[in-house]
């Protein structure tokens, strides 16, 4: 089958490769219709990654339809059109069970070297190294599912391919972000980045009863988007002090809820974070930290992959700030996800700026990662 | 400390015989006198915490099967974990701690306690999920169909 490689730092290309097979009983083999760049692809396309190897496939949001299903697979059959979380996981570890998906114990079949990242084990992921996964990218044509009847997810026919694409990782990561702030009626929010992810945010706190939503970028396409297909609120940080101007918006005190979606820089490392170590300047997140409210809540969703730099941990104590972050924990959100998409109540489609075939996969990403032609998402379609 | 039952190398049921008053079962190998000048401490246990009763992770006292193949090298333990969340089963290699491995034995994947940590999450794996988790296979395990 054909999938898209990384060939090493910032160099990708189009390649035939072995098609998927059969691992486990509980497996399935997707063939896939949509996959999508997404930013935490944008550290393993620049090389940050030691553990990712020459011809190792990326992409990890992804929609298809089943076309083989272990012998253990229950929920679904050949010829389903499933959406695939980007996170695989057991479903059946203490993790699993308290909702923790992302936290899974089973869900990389990295051995223990899979616990030296973190200190444990977490939850696995599509395209990313065999330390973090062991499961090929779905930038391809077909991809394997493990865990099926945990992981994917039949799509209601009212719902486009085009929408639910995005239920496999943006829109679910938007809600958690809502969800950890514990967002609800009468709060400000501010959310730093108005890429797939800010946005989705955004909605997720307005459906959840916030009084204003603030969204803070520096592409004004991105931020007209925020306006008009969310119906929160723009500001370019190029033109106005955000702190000064978080502070008017919500009567002085600051917002209640601050979520950083921006991750950490996706520009060339040095030798040391190529090799795991440096450190990050989370200059959104210090932000962040500095216009909350006193008491409120700093929610981290970009992709961060290690250290940061300068990190206000004294403004975090002095206001008595609570500071969450996860990965996306897609299982416990996806089917409420595709209810209120085919309810017409969670619109995506708008963040899909630029479709192209998957040969054209490599454009895709140097527009992605440049956001270049107002490039939002790059939906691939093999 | 719960009481102590002696595992033998066939695996004989020893989840009643080992189970206490609080549930705890252990198994245990005697352990041979030191040589002199070894390290005098017992080896670290290596421990992961599965879904399920003590009775459920170690049906009839028989180890998982990921454990098997280190019968005789390995003792076992495993009691409820607190809060509901399990069994927390432990292991640790007989006869004591085989220190640092050294780079050489990580290199050509002789080091004991990743072998270990490997089996616990095997076991676990299995147990939990029936099955254990097995990665892609590689481009560089399987050449690529031509085109």
């Amino acid at each position: 089958m054909r999938a898209l490689c990384w060939e090493g730092a910032d160099e990708l290309a189009v390649r035939q490769v072995p098609d998927p097979e059969l691992r486990n009983a509980q497996d399935m083999i997707v063939r896939v219709r949509q996959s999508v760049t997404c930013g935490a692809d944008l550290p393993l396309l620049a090389g940050r990654s030691p553990y990712l190897v020459a011809g190792d496939v990326l992409g990890h949001e992804f929609l298809g339809e089943v076309v083989e299903v272990g012998p253990e697979v229950r929920r679904h059959r050949v010829a389903d059109r499933v959406v695939v979380c980007a996170a695989v996981s057991c479903g059946a570890c203490w993790y699993c069970r308290q909702g923790l998906f992302a936290c899974c114990d089973n869900g990389t079949a990295g051995g223990p070297e899979a616990e030296s990242a973190w200190g444990q084990p977490v939850g696995g992921c599509y395209g990313h190294p065999a330390r973090t996964g062991g499961f090929a990218g779905s930038h391809a044509e077909y991809v394997r599912v493990p865990y099926a009847d945990v992981g994917a997810f039949t799509v209601p026919e009212a719902v486009s391919d085009d929408r639910a694409v995005f239920a496999s990782d943006a829109a679910p990561t938007g809600w958690l972000g809502a969800e950890l702030g514990e967002v609800g009626p009468g709060d400000v929010v501010a959310v730093w980045g108005a890429g797939a992810v800010g946005q989705l945010t955004a909605g997720a706190a307005l459906a959840r009863g916030a009084d204003r939503v603030v969204v803070i970028d520096d592409h004004d396409d991105r931020l007209r988007m925020v306006e008009r297909h969310v119906g929160a609120e723009p500001l370019n940080y190029r033109y106005v002090d955000v702190a000064a101007e978080l502070r008017e918006r919500s009567g002085g005190r600051g917002p209640d809820v601050c979520v950083e979606a921006v991750g950490m820089a996706a520009g060339p490392p040095g030798l040391l974070g190529r090799l795991g170590g440096g450190a990050e300047r989370p200059l959104a997140l210090r932000e962040a930290v500095h216009a909350c409210r006193k008491g409120g809540t700093v929610v981290v969703l970009g992709t961060w992959t290690g250290s940061v730099d300068a990190f206000p941990l004294g403004a975090v104590m002095n206001k008595g700030l609570t500071v969450r972050s996860a990965r996306q924990h897609g299982q416990r959100w996806i089917p409420t996800l595709l209810d209120r998409m085919a309810r017409d109540e969670l619109r995506t489609e708008h963040l899909a700026t630029h479709r192209l075939p998957l040969e054209r996969a490599a454009d895709g990403y140097a527009l992605f990662r440049d956001r270049t032609d107002g490039c939002v998402r790059a939906v691939f379609t093999p | 400390m719960a009481r102590m039952g002696r595992l033998t190398a066939a695996g004989i049921a020893l989840a009643a015989a080992g189970a206490t008053a609080t549930g705890v079962v252990v198994h245990r190998r005697e352990r041979s006198p030191r040589a002199a000048g070894s390290d005098p401490r017992p080896g670290r246990w290596q421990v992961v915490t599965v879904a399920g009763r003590p009775e459920e992770v170690l049906p009839l006292g028989r180890w998982p099967e990921p454990l098997r193949r280190l019968d005789g090298a390995v003792e076992l333990h495993a009691r409820p974990a607190p809060g509901g969340r399990g069994t927390e089963l432990a292991a640790r290699p007989l006869g004591g701690d085989p220190g640092f491995p050294g780079l050489g034995a990580h290199l050509v994947g002789d080091d004991p306690g990743r072998f270990l940590r490997q089996a616990l999450r095997e076991a676990k794996q299995l147990a939990e999920t029936g099955e254990v988790l097995r990665a892609d296979r590689s481009r560089l395990d399987r050449p690529a169909a031509s085109g």
